[in-house]
């Protein structure tokens, strides 16, 4: 196991470039969902607020 | 059989349908990711040359690949979106800046982890990197455009043009290694000639391309439904999805 990781010196440079790819990876699905989640929440409190038209009718 | 390709092209019937596929793309990415990253970081001999450094291979090549890509798809819906005018396109293309950018960002720094070891540095001003760097530029150059403009209109032929003319660089990323003779090798596989690489080797990396492309599918569509649901606030088709009815759906 010790020597997978080691990758015969070579082990920095590899897990580096991977570990950079995951992390951004994984920066990218968070900022989907909670950018999703923010325009749902949005979309919520425009689908929920009366129309202007009835507003004006109840004046 | 004809399918009416128009009927996609309106955000109402595109919003579920690209829903739909996201969890597959997801799915199948994550999948050929783990065969991939076996194959490669397990199975595949050590390079009797380069040694273990070269299993960045299999990150850096897809990644590389799809950076080019997917700036090829960005453009061509910012010319559907500029010559037909359809929303739809322009949002695609709004969609796919990102992870372009993100795959550029990949197919940079493997790029430089690979380079300390068998060249001896991070970096150098060779033209293949220096011309996918202008591509990182041209993908944030994109981003940051959009953000700066606040009538989504204006701002889809703003980028589209951005995206048509930064479209010159493309061929320049592709054809570096053989117009200038600097530090970047040659391609590593090609339409014309046998692979110069094993064939468990070529394996991994044409596996963990398709998952480069499944992820870059999956994200992208996800994304579109953001914008869909942002740019077409207001719309009854979306007060009516059971995901705005319920806060829970």
């Amino acid at each position: 196991m010790t020597a997978f990781f080691a990758m015969n010196g070579y082990g920095f440079y590899i897990w580096s470039a991977y570990g950079i790819a995951v992390i951004a990876i994984v920066i990218e699905i968070l900022l989907l969902r909670s950018h999703r989640k923010a325009v749902l929440a949005q979309a919520r409190s425009t689908a929920s607020e009366p129309a202007p038209e009835s507003l004006a009718a109840t004046e | 059989m004809s399918v009416n390709w128009f009927r996609y092209a309106s955000p109402a019937t595109f919003y579920p349908l690209a829903g739909k596929w996201v969890p597959w793309f997801a799915g199948a990415a994550t999948l050929l990711t783990a065969i991939g990253l076996y194959i490669g970081l397990v199975a595949a001999p050590t390079d009797f040359q380069q040694g273990d450094a070269y299993r960045i291979i299999f990150l850096h090549v897809p990644a590389a690949w799809m950076s080019m890509f997917l700036y090829v798809v960005m453009a061509g819906w910012s010319a559907l979106a500029l010559g037909y005018n359809t929303r739809l396109s322009a949002m695609m293309a709004q969609a796919i800046a990102p992870t372009g950018a993100l795959m550029t960002l990949i197919a940079l720094t493997s790029g430089a982890f690979w380079g300390r070891p068998t060249w001896g540095t991070y970096w150098a001003w060779d033209a293949r990197m220096t011309s996918e760097l202008i591509l990182l530029f041209l993908y944030l150059g994109v981003i940051a455009l959009r953000n700066a403009i606040d009538d989504p209109r204006r701002a889809d032929r703003a980028c589209g043009v951005l995206a048509l003319t930064g479209l010159v660089n493309i061929p320049i990323i592709y054809f570096s290694v053989q117009w200038w003779n600097t530090l970047h090798q040659g391609a590593t596989v090609s339409l014309t000639k046998a692979p110069a690489m094993a064939s468990i080797m070529l394996a991994g990396m044409l596996i963990m391309s398709f998952a480069a492309w499944f992820y870059a599918i999956a994200a992208v569509l996800a994304r579109v439904r953001t914008i869909i649901l942002e740019r077409e606030r207001g719309a009854a088709w979306i007060a009516a999805l059971a995901e705005v009815r319920n806060a829970h759906a």
